[in-house]
């Protein structure tokens, strides 16, 4: 059997989240753009989509995708303020902090989108 | 990760934080009322402010993101480091190519 | 010991090399007990062929680190009474290195990666010269203070999932130490020394994860002093001094 060790403190919770948001977000990110380009010639086709879109299941997932961004975001100014500042203790307290922001961010989208 | 990765991925997110508050701003204010093509094209259409903006958000993220999947594949995968240098730099191609077509699409066709 | 404790120990230790398993054995507990005691106990009394490492017996040596209950620890200087939950203990060798037999495991990746950290002092003066002198409050001999006390345990090395994840990181001691040493004035190393920490597998491979931190015996911060790192070859590297 093999314990978690060193795995499963919340600081290394923390840059697993990052990286797996960091990964998510980068193979969303070409679903992204081609939505967008559905907006050539004035936008039909875009419109087609987001009628589609406008169904439950997707607005879910959208709320998961502004999740993703925002704790990539501030999980990464943590990480930059970590390397580039004189170290600061609490970094513990920082990353609960992070989650908090986010989900709070992603809770405001599901308020507006529903 | 070397140095030179290193500062490529650091200035990259450096950069990108205002961008994404600015667009996480956009994304709420958005969908106050659903979205719609027309909508979203009165903002950007001929918009210089926005074409450059997203321009180089498209640009910043290419790079940000091929450079952490490299990293990702290094560690997590059998790819050597080599295998997967090659693999990030067709990714953060293709990502900007298909970005900088999005961002045509938005601002002026 | 309080009386409610069990009188015997429940001890699991890793027996064989990399296809090994562990094997029970049982320790009777004892007033103030080490994790090291008990080992010693099986190795004197009831196996004698399990082998082992350790030295000063008081946290001074840093050979004796292991695997104790899912932790890399110092065995010496951890108490039974703070490990073993309902009397039981399970000892493994330490992690992220190559195990040579039952709780022994092969230091020299680790050491070998010391030195390409470039981790040894390269003097500046002969002894002809007068001796530096060095300001204690300086910023940068209080930044080497603060990292220097490492007596490279490896217990960093084995708490380190990045260690884990890339055979080429240098890891969180070696780092540590070119640290020190990148800001000892007396050193006339550091062109070597940033372009070694700078290189791929260097100092910019750490993820901050803190495990070194959370982990090390003597409280010191390589997190810290990677970060430094990191500024200080991304100066080097964007002033053209590395060959980066």
């Amino acid at each position: 059997m093999k314990t978690l060790g060193p795995r499963g403190s919340s600081l290394w919770i923390a840059a697993i989240i990052h990286r797996l948001s960091g990964l998510a977000l980068a193979i969303f990110l070409p679903v992204h753009f081609f939505v967008l380009s559905l907006a050539f010639h004035g936008g039909a086709r875009l419109d087609g989509f987001l009628r589609w879109a406008d169904q439950p299941l997707v607005k879910f997932t959208e709320v998961g995708l502004v999740f993703l961004l925002t704790v990539h975001l501030l999980g990464g100014l943590r990480v930059l303020v970590i390397e580039n500042f004189d170290w600061h203790d609490g970094q513990k307290r920082l990353a609960m902090l992070v989650a908090a922001v986010s989900a709070v961010t992603a809770f405001i989208f599901l308020m507006r989108v529903f | 990760m070397n140095v030179r990765l290193y500062v490529w991925q650091r200035a990259t997110a450096a950069l990108m934080a205002p961008l994404v508050l600015v667009h996480i701003a956009v994304i709420l204010y958005a969908t106050r009322a659903g979205l719609s093509a027309a909508d979203i094209l009165s903002r950007t259409h001929n918009s210089i402010a926005w074409a450059t903006f997203y321009g180089i958000f498209v640009a910043a993220a290419s790079i940000h993101a091929s450079i952490g999947v490299r990293n990702i594949l290094v560690e997590w995968s059998p790819f050597s480091e080599r295998g997967a240098g090659r693999f990030a730099a067709v990714l953060g191609i293709a990502l900007a190519l298909l970005g900088f077509h999005a961002v045509f699409a938005l601002v002026v066709a | 010991m309080s009386s409610a404790a069990p009188a015997q120990l429940s001890v699991s230790l890793w027996r064989g090399s990399d296809d090994g398993c562990y094997e029970t054995y049982s320790v009777p507990r004892r007033a103030s007990q080490t994790v090291l005691d008990v080992v010693t106990y099986v190795q004197r009394h009831i196996d004698a062929t399990l082998s082992y490492r350790f030295a000063c017996r008081v946290g001074m040596c840093g050979s004796c680190a292991m695997t104790v209950n899912g932790r890399p620890r110092w065995t010496c200087r951890t108490h039974v009474a703070k490990v073993a939950a309902n009397g039981r203990l399970k000892i493994g060798p330490l992690e992220n290195l190559p195990r040579i037999k039952d709780l022994a495991t092969d230091m020299q990746p680790f050491f070998e990666k010391w030195r390409q950290a470039e981790g040894v002092f390269a003097p500046s003066l002969t002894r002809a010269e007068p001796m530096a002198r060095i300001k204690p409050d300086s910023r940068a001999r209080m930044a080497a203070d603060a990292a220097i006390e490492c007596i490279n345990c490896g217990v960093c090395y084995a708490a380190c999932d990045t260690v884990r994840w890339n055979a080429n990181y240098l890891g969180p001691a070696a780092l540590n130490r070119a640290w020190t040493l990148v800001n000892d004035e007396r050193d006339a190393g550091n062109a070597a020394r940033l372009t070694a920490v700078a290189a791929s597998g260097g100092c910019h491979s750490c993820h901050s994860h803190q495990s070194c931190q959370e982990h090390c015996p003597l409280a010191l911060n390589p997190t810290e002093s990677i970060a430094g790192l990191k500024r200080r070859t991304v100066a080097a590297y964007l002033n053209g001094e590395l060959k980066a």
